[in-house]
């Protein structure tokens, strides 16, 4: 039973998917916001304070969060923040805020146009600028190490691994918010050339233009608005050691902490919707989170169906909300990531009411 | 509700220079932090989490740079959460991580924040590389030149508030500008950049890092106790509204209003010019001084110039203003809105050193960003009750 310091999500929008919108990111948020207040029967005047996840590199632009206040519709002004991180993290400082007690409802959303550059060219930027950045590797390089690690232990196959991209491709077809489904032949997916090795183009998500909005609010208000709150009972993120060579890459032991932190172990739950964005990472984070083997993973397709950078991790969130909604589960997992080979790692517990 | 206090227990900051290529991004917050757990007499793993701040990653070329930084400030096995609200950003930092405080979240709290201007091009990054940048002056010049049209402020009044700032840099070891000959005649004969502002109207380009140490009751009783005074949150607000849009009147911005409106409140604070005892104000050009006065009624609307003019916010004055030399004498970007909250700290545990205002128990420090639509504010004390309420 939830009492009156328990928080829920209310309502949520998640944009089309899109591998080059014509849209600009304001008009993507004016539209997820517009949708996520409506789905949550406020306005946005009942809005106490909003937190936007956006990626300056991403959007090619210093100050790209800026304009983006437009869409939430600050005016009166708002109590307002920014992260330059997933929209998960921006959800997680809506959620802190409300904890405080003295207001009632916020949104967070997440925003990014990949289409806008080559990820290639952005990506080893966010490296250490002295010894990886040089480099010149990305995140499909560094993901391909980590991939390669596990083959090397044995703790996954590459047909395994394209399983894991056929199955979330093939939920993704009931997904209206999906860039890329569909059944493929494994034998034929397997027989392709490496994009790069051990990972194959099936093992690789999609470069996606798309935005995402949560809103939440304090128990009694949830109550009060809302006929089936989704809540939030526990939520946590935990980072660790940046370069990839100083990690062991078969695990994943800040997601470890973020699921004991937000209390997953406390009871089973029904699904998850994990930030995969390369196919084996899904091995890794069942460990880690301690998942049970025949537990759904991603039965929106997760980003391997569509990965809208910067707002991916909240679409997770937005996802578990819905399945909970649609009684497709009660209690559910919601993970989100940032950083080369996992590094930081984000775990949101959600539960629906008991019926 | 489950609304804790909060106080800050640590504070430290780089020497802020032009260039520090003596450091690198990671050896730049380190040094901020250690002085801010020296001074908090803690440990690396006593921090629970910590909160990072900056402005735009295209002025260093690191972006996420929290993923990075995440080993230089002993971030490993810990959560590490990366705000950016342009220049209110540092100050926002320092709010975000007392929230974590406040709500029983977590004890000890490590807010950083930092900018390296030198690692690249601000002007350029600001115009995202496309050129045709104004720059903070070129968009900053129209409003200041309203605020002397509807105020009627004589014209001398910016010069002096650069004057005084940089008198005040002098005493503080951390600054980055030191003026030794400042003058009204000189800030006068310098170049005029952006009318009305002029060169020596303008803040510096700095490389710099600053740090604040957060923790609960128990932590602050402590730390009291031991005779390290901690400073005592009484308030937190931030306020955003959109650029432009007809009707928005951004020299004296709602959003600046309603900031200090709701920071009052919290603060128990009803008469701001007297029950403040001073303030650290986000002021990058010295019109700024009295345009923050008016929008956050520390005077009344067009009276702001007089308290410049009279000398009220010298640093023997009634109500001093940026003791510690300000944005003017050292900016930082990111770090500038957190070493505004820092100085109100330092001010309220008296330990700001030679820019120690005598008897301060309540300091204002405030930052704004992007078309001055971003504010972030926090009020502290040296108890938790300084009004006897």
């Amino acid at each position: 039973m939830a009492s009156s310091d328990d928080i829920a999500i209310i309502g949520w929008a998640v944009s089309p998917m899109e591998r080059r919108t014509a849209k600009t990111e304001q008009q993507m948020l004016f539209e997820v916001v517009s949708d996520a207040v409506d789905h949550a029967g406020i306005t946005r005047a009942d809005v106490d304070f909003t937190v936007a996840g956006s990626c300056d590199y991403v959007a090619g632009q210093a100050f790209s969060f800026v304009q983006n206040i437009d869409a939430v519709g600050a005016w009166p002004p708002k109590r307002d923040s920014h992260v330059e991180m997933d929209g998960a993290w921006a959800l997680y400082e809506t959620w802190i805020r409300l904890l405080a007690g003295d207001i009632d409802v916020a949104l967070a959303t997440g925003s990014g146009r990949s289409s806008t550059a080559d990820p290639a060219l952005i990506y080893p930027m966010e490296m250490d600028p002295f010894y990886l950045a040089p480099l010149g590797a990305d995140a499909l390089s560094f993901s391909a190490l980590q991939a390669r690690a596990l083959l090397d232990a044995g703790k996954v196959t590459e047909r395994q691994m394209a399983e894991i991209a056929l199955r979330s491709r093939t939920s993704a077809k009931d997904n209206p918010h999906t860039q890329v489904s569909g059944e493929f032949d494994l034998d034929e997916a397997l027989a392709t050339d490496y994009v790069r090795a051990p990972l194959r183009k099936h093992d690789l998500p999609p470069i996606t233009d798309g935005a995402a909005c949560v809103v939440i609010a304090r128990a009694d208000k949830a109550r009060e608005i809302c006929q089936n709150p989704v809540w939030i009972k526990g939520f946590a993120h935990y980072s660790e050691l940046h370069n990839p060579g100083m990690r062991d890459l078969l695990t994943s032991p800040s997601t470890t902490l973020a699921a004991k932190a937000a209390g997953l172990d406390e009871a089973p739950v029904d699904f998850a919707e994990l930030q995969v964005a390369f196919s084996h990472e899904e091995v890794i984070l069942r460990e880690a989170l301690g998942l049970e083997d025949d537990t759904p993973v991603n039965r929106s397709g997760g980003p391997l169906a569509a990965n809208p950078v910067m707002a991916s991790g909240l679409v997770r969130i937005a996802e578990s909300a819905r399945q909970i909604r649609e009684g497709q589960g009660r209690r559910g997992v919601a993970h989100a990531t940032s950083g080369p080979c996992l590094q930081q790692n984000l775990v949101c517990v959600l539960e629906g009411d008991e019926r | 509700m489950s609304h804790q206090p909060c106080a800050v227990v640590g504070v430290g900051q780089t020497h802020h220079k032009t260039r520090r290529w003596d450091v690198s991004l990671g050896g730049l917050v380190r040094e901020a932090a250690s002085r801010a757990l020296e001074d908090a007499q803690m440990d690396w793993s006593d921090i629970d989490a910590v909160v990072l701040g900056k402005a735009p990653d295209l002025f260093e070329g690191v972006m996420k740079p929290e993923l990075y930084l995440t080993d230089a400030l002993g971030a490993h096995g810990k959560p590490m959460f990366r705000v950016h609200t342009a220049g209110s950003v540092g100050a926002t930092t320092g709010i975000v991580a007392a929230h974590h405080v406040e709500t029983g979240r977590h004890k000890r709290v490590l807010a950083v924040a930092y900018q390296k201007q030198s690692e690249g091009n601000a002007q350029f990054a600001l115009g995202s590389g496309r050129g045709g940048s104004l720059g903070a002056g070129g968009a900053f010049a129209p409003y200041m030149r309203s605020y002397i049209a509807r105020s009627g402020s004589p014209l001398d009044i910016g010069p002096m508030v650069a004057v005084k700032d940089r008198l005040n840099a002098l005493k503080n070891p951390y600054a980055h500008l030191k003026l030794a000959d400042i003058s009204l005649e000189k800030v006068k004969e310098s170049q005029m950049m952006w009318e009305p502002v002029r060169y020596l109207e303008s803040c510096p380009s700095s490389d710099g890092a600053c740090a604040v140490v957060l923790t609960d009751e128990e932590g602050g009783k402590a730390a009291a106790a031991d005779g390290r005074p901690p400073a005592w949150i009484l308030g937190t607000a931030v306020r955003s509204e959109p650029s432009t849009f007809p009707g928005r009147d951004p020299v004296t911005p709602q959003g600046a209003f309603d900031c200090a409106d709701d920071l009052y409140k919290q603060a128990g604070i009803t008469n701001p010019r007297e029950q403040l005892d001073c303030a650290e104000l986000y002021v990058p050009f010295s019109w700024y001084e009295p345009m923050w006065l008016e929008a956050h009624r520390i005077a009344e609307k067009g009276a702001g110039w007089k308290m410049v003019e009279s000398g009220e916010t010298a640093l023997d004055g009634d109500f001093p203003v940026n003791m510690s030399g300000g944005v003017l004498s050292s900016n930082p970007i990111g770090a500038s809105g957190l070493l505004r909250l820092a100085e109100a700290a330092l001010q309220v545990r008296g330990m700001a050193g030679e820019h120690q205002i005598d008897g301060a128990k309540v300091a204002l420090g405030q930052a704004y960003g992007a078309a001055a639509q971003y504010f972030s504010m926090w009020v502290v004390a040296n108890s938790l009750d300084p009004f006897g309420r």
